[in-house]
């Protein structure tokens, strides 16, 4: 972390100089609009750091700024001159998809606290490639099946025009059994959405399931209450996480979204992470930092075993996910992808605090749909 | 698609429109008097937006939201003024966009460094909340309406403003011939100093009517300032008449377009096609109607003619 | 004060050492910085062409850099995948080839900037910065929701394409490659500037009306101009998209129109070496400015605004104690 002037805080450097054994870089996004989700991931992951107590390991963290270029030219730059040994961090599926096949084809170690593309779960798989969070439908698939256990029959559905909104409705469309009362693809970044809920109005429908992330999702939900429409909303986490929801406010009481995480998950881990989370940066978890948290005790456990260079071992090790999860029980599938449980949240309010509740499971231990394709 | 469904997308339409015109009168006036090139117009409307978020937030009124956001926005753009504009004033365009290409970098970032990188929370009052119902059985948020009364307030201001007082005497001349209202004992450069606020204002105030109902965060500003120079374009630059016709074209074009281009092509293709392609094109339609406007009047519809 | 033919050749000199200096002391990541800088010069020569001689501001020639970035990104997909481009009756192959690549990249990006020219030199001034910068939202979105090609998650080519006698994927082999394209602009620029063609179009800017007035018809020199400019600028694209191995729609950007005229304005408008100290400042800036601080953004928007305000004509301006052109 650093300041405006440059100041080096303590914890930016875990444990740099020459002793360090293993070299992490992380490429993930502190600057600029969607910066919010890099900040989680890189605390997150830096607190399982600290708390292990090695002096061995040396993370070296840049800004990617949500530019793929940018964030190529920093890959080359951890694998050519930092030499990292594993590599972490980025957000975006766009941007995973220009970094990781190339990075895992020079033998550095990929695991991504945040983003799964669908084209690196299924037949562009590898074997030095491990995803830690999710693959991108699984959220949009645990909805679906949320919805046909609440009784609903007739979803009108939406997200931005781009691949990851198109997997989102395609996910959604998997699971849910029931009629679509109508299919919307919107702007990527539009703001305003009284159009939209015009036509959810006027569409018959009995329930909406949105993907909206960020921003937009905010001016969504503001803009759904605020109209009069009163049919239940469904969505993945991505619109509810820890760090927007106090921007939604009252808009996003009683949501159900999906997730693989919730502060309320019970197991000893995820009580100590969420506490010792606060008392370090004064604020409440989202689901990046818990995926960020986990990436680095996955890395922390294997390291346990062997050192990346003995990649054969490392790579058993890290298959072999013997680490505790903030998530409860914790394996990978075939491709290296998470098989788990996806819960369906509601938004409630504690105090003056928004933050999510579980409800119950919407789906059990649930694998993505691609892990056929993957020829590993 | 029923007819009342047509009806309320329209309103929706003009609604957008309106929200639009907000933000290019300010960015039109400036240009029209000043002949600067105000990329940063876009962080004036992002610090109207926060300043409203933090006193809604400490006092809980959003009237008194809405001044801070007006007088905020409106100091940032008198501090803007006198440090960087007024050295630009003969300058290049090229210049211009440079410099204030810099101040959305700041700006920006500031932001963010004051307030942090997560998006802040900002609400439509209690007692602007909600739908009415509108003759014809039309359920319409009654917020949106009010932007709609305002937008027209404002056009209607600006217009007396500029047709009907001292000052706005002075600014039409300033945009005609700007040495000789000097020489004629008007202090030119308090002036423009006014009017950069004065448009700062307006986009602060945008800003914070809009904030409300969308997501306050660190770039807000950029989508919304692309589409209000497509507006003042369209309308010519300098015109508030222009800017208010402008807008309301580029608000129904927008929403319209993303309504009815895919039930237009489902038409002749297959539905899953036809809803992707139909939202591509609709992305694209605003600036397909600018350029066309353009190529038909190269000053846009009200502009001076060379 | 220096003139301005020694500082050109002092700049290149001194683009070609850092990366050799690299080299020698095996920082292969400052030798892709520096290949970042040169094709960024690069594209920023052909607006250059466009702004410096021609005074025609485009806020819109990220649509020709991402032109080209998309011809490298669909001709090495189709070739990577073994699956020919389908062009209604016509079937054509993909390659690796870089000249094969660079030869399309040019052809695509001229012939748009034809079209693109001869609607928009309809207009002046402020209009036709907004009409490029429109043209350039169209391909924008337009890329976002083309999911043939990736849409917003764009095209990742997995190896760098070829170049007869050349291995591309040792850093200063590729840098080399770069430099020789930007060396040949700035040639091809320099020659444009002294020909009749440049004499006229620098009075066709300064003075239109007297240069229509003694039967000059700045209007077909203009369009020359644009779609020269249009061309180099996308066979840097396709340049940039071998050097990140990746095209997506963030090549089409505005904010990426608006980055090539910083990077003039910091050189100095017209000049010849102008985009390449532009770039290299900038990427030096970009690069050192992200270490020292988080809030990096800030301090680079107030360099730039220093130079704005007290160099006019940009570095090149200073050295020489001359301002540029106006545009």
């Amino acid at each position: 972390m650093k300041n405006l002037f440059g100041i080096t805080t303590a914890l930016a450097l875990t444990a740099a100089g020459a002793a360090a054994d293993t070299k992490i870089g992380m490429i993930t996004t502190l600057s600029g609009g969607g910066a919010g989700l890099g900040i989680d991931v890189r605390d997150g992951f830096m607190l399982a750091i600290a708390q292990s107590g090695r002096d061995d390991i040396e993370v070296v963290i840049e800004d990617d700024q949500r530019k793929p270029d940018i964030a190529v030219q920093l890959s080359d730059k951890m694998i050519q001159s930092e030499k990292v040994d594993i590599m972490t961090g980025i957000i975006w599926s766009n941007l995973a998809m220009a970094v990781v096949p190339s990075a895992v084809n020079q033998d550095v170690f990929y695991l991504s606290p945040n983003a799964g593309p669908s084209a690196l779960a299924g037949a562009g798989c590898h074997e030095n490639y491990f995803n830690v969070a999710w693959q991108n439908d699984n959220l949009h698939e645990a909805a679906g099946a949320y919805a046909n256990g609440a009784g609903y029959s007739n979803s009108f559905i939406l997200a931005p025009n781009y691949p990851a909104g198109k997997d989102a409705l395609t996910g959604y469309k998997r699971f849910f059994e029931g009629e679509l009362a109508g299919e919307l693809y919107t702007e990527l970044g539009q703001t305003d959405y009284a159009a939209e809920i015009a036509q959810i109005r006027a569409s018959g429908a009995d329930s909406v399931f949105f993907f909206l992330p960020g921003g937009m999702g905010i001016s969504f939900l503001k803009q759904y209450s605020d109209s009069g429409v009163d049919l239940p909303v469904v969505g993945p986490a991505f619109s509810f996480d820890q760090g927007i929801l106090q921007a939604v406010g009252a808009a996003a009481l009683g949501v159900v979204n999906t997730s693989q995480w919730s502060k309320d998950i019970e197991n000893a881990t995820n009580a100590a992470f969420v506490e010792s989370f606060q008392t370090e940066y004064g604020r409440l978890p989202s689901l990046y930092a818990s995926q960020g948290f986990d990436t680095a005790n996955l890395i922390l456990s294997a390291l346990n075993i062997a050192n990346p260079d003995d990649a054969d071992t490392f790579r058993e090790a890290l298959r072999a996910a013997n680490f505790d999860s903030t998530r409860g029980d914790f394996m990978f599938g075939p491709n290296h992808h998470p098989v788990q449980t996806i819960y369906a949240r509601e938004v409630v309010q504690e105090g003056e605090i928004f933050t999510n509740k579980i409800l119950g499971t919407a789906l059990e231990n649930h694998a993505d749909a691609y892990a056929g394709d993957c020829k590993m | 698609m029923s007819a009342i469904l047509v009806i309320e997308q329209i309103l929706n339409g003009l609604q957008f429109g309106i929200m639009l015109f907000l933000m290019a009168a300010g960015l039109t006036l400036i240009f029209g008097v000043m002949g600067l090139i105000n990329l940063a117009h876009g962080s004036l409307y992002m610090v109207g937006a926060f300043a409203a978020a933090s006193v809604a937030g400490a006092t809980g009124s959003f009237l008194l939201a809405l001044v801070a956001a007006f007088t905020v926005a409106a100091f940032a753009g008198a501090i803007v003024e006198i440090v960087v504009i007024r050295r630009l004033y003969r300058a290049a365009h090229l210049d211009q966009v440079l410099a204030t290409f810099a101040l959305i970098l700041i700006f920006s970032e500031g932001t963010r460094w004051v307030f942090g990188s997560f998006p802040l929370f900002l609400d439509v009052p209690s007692y602007l909340s909600g739908p009415v119902t509108l003759p014809g059985g039309i359920e319409y948020p009654l917020y949106r309406l009010t932007l709609i009364g305002v937008g027209l307030l404002v056009a209607l201001g600006l217009w007396w403003l500029t047709a009907r007082t001292r000052i706005g005497i002075q600014i039409r001349a300033g945009e005609n011939d700007r040495e000789m209202i000097a020489a004629l004992g008007v202090d030119i450069s308090k002036l423009y100093t006014l009017v950069f606020a004065l448009g700062a204002a307006l986009a602060g105030l945008a800003g914070a009517l809009v904030g409300a109902i969308q997501s306050v965060q660190v770039g807000m500003g950029e989508p919304v300032l692309i589409l209000a120079f497509v507006v003042i374009v369209i309308g010519g630059i300098g015109s508030i008449k222009g800017a208010l016709i402008g807008a309301i074209l580029v608000g129904l074009t927008d929403t319209l377009g993303g309504i009815f281009l895919p039930e237009f092509l489902k038409l002749f293709m297959e539905s899953g096609a036809a809803t992707q392609t139909g939202s591509a094109l609709a992305s694209m339609a605003v600036y397909i109607l600018m350029s066309v406007v353009l190529i038909w009047r190269p000053t846009g519809l009200f502009g001076a003619r060379p | 004060m220096i003139r301005e033919g020694y500082i050109n050749a002092i700049v290149l000199f001194g683009f070609l050492l850092i990366p050799i200096c690299a080299l020698i002391i095996e920082e292969p990541y400052t030798i892709t910085l520096a290949t970042r800088a040169a094709v960024l010069a690069l594209a920023a020569v052909g607006l250059n062409i466009a702004l410096g001689i021609g005074g025609l501001v485009s806020l819109g020639h990220a649509v020709f850099f991402g032109l080209g970035g998309y011809a490298m990104g669909i001709l090495a997909f189709h070739a990577q995948n073994y699956i020919p481009v389908e062009l209604g009756p016509l079937t054509i192959n993909g390659t690796k080839s870089m000249p094969i690549i660079w030869l399309t990249a040019v052809l695509v990006s001229a012939f748009a900037a034809l079209i693109i020219g001869l609607l928009s030199l309809r207009t002046t001034g402020v209009y036709f910065i907004m009409i490029t910068l429109a043209f350039g939202q169209m391909f924008f979105f337009f890329s976002i929701s083309w999911s043939a090609y990736g849409g917003e998650d764009g095209l990742s080519i997995y190896v760098r394409n070829v170049f007869p006698g050349v291995n591309t994927l040792v850093p200063i082999q590729f840098f080399g490659l770069c430099f020789t394209a930007l060396c040949v602009a700035l040639f091809v620029q320099s020659r444009l500037r002294a020909s009749i063609f440049g004499l006229v179009l620098n009075s066709a800017r300064q003075t239109p009306v007297r240069a229509e007035t003694v039967g000059l018809n700045p209007m077909r020199l203009k369009l020359l101009a644009f779609v020269i400019s249009g061309a180099i600028t996308g066979l840097a694209g396709a340049l940039f998209a071998d050097l990140n191995r990746f095209v997506s729609p963030t090549m089409f950007s505005w904010q990426l129109s608006g980055e090539l005229i910083v990077l003039i304005i910091i050189g100095g408008v017209g000049r010849l070496a102008g985009p390449v100290i532009g770039s290299a400042l900038f990427v030096t800036l970009e690069h050192f400015l992200g270490e020292f601080t988080d809030f990096w953004h800030i301090w680079l928007g107030l360099i730039l605004l220093l130079i704005v305000l007290f160099a006019r004509g940009g570095i090149i301006g200073i050295l020489t104690g001359k301002d540029g052109p106006h545009v």
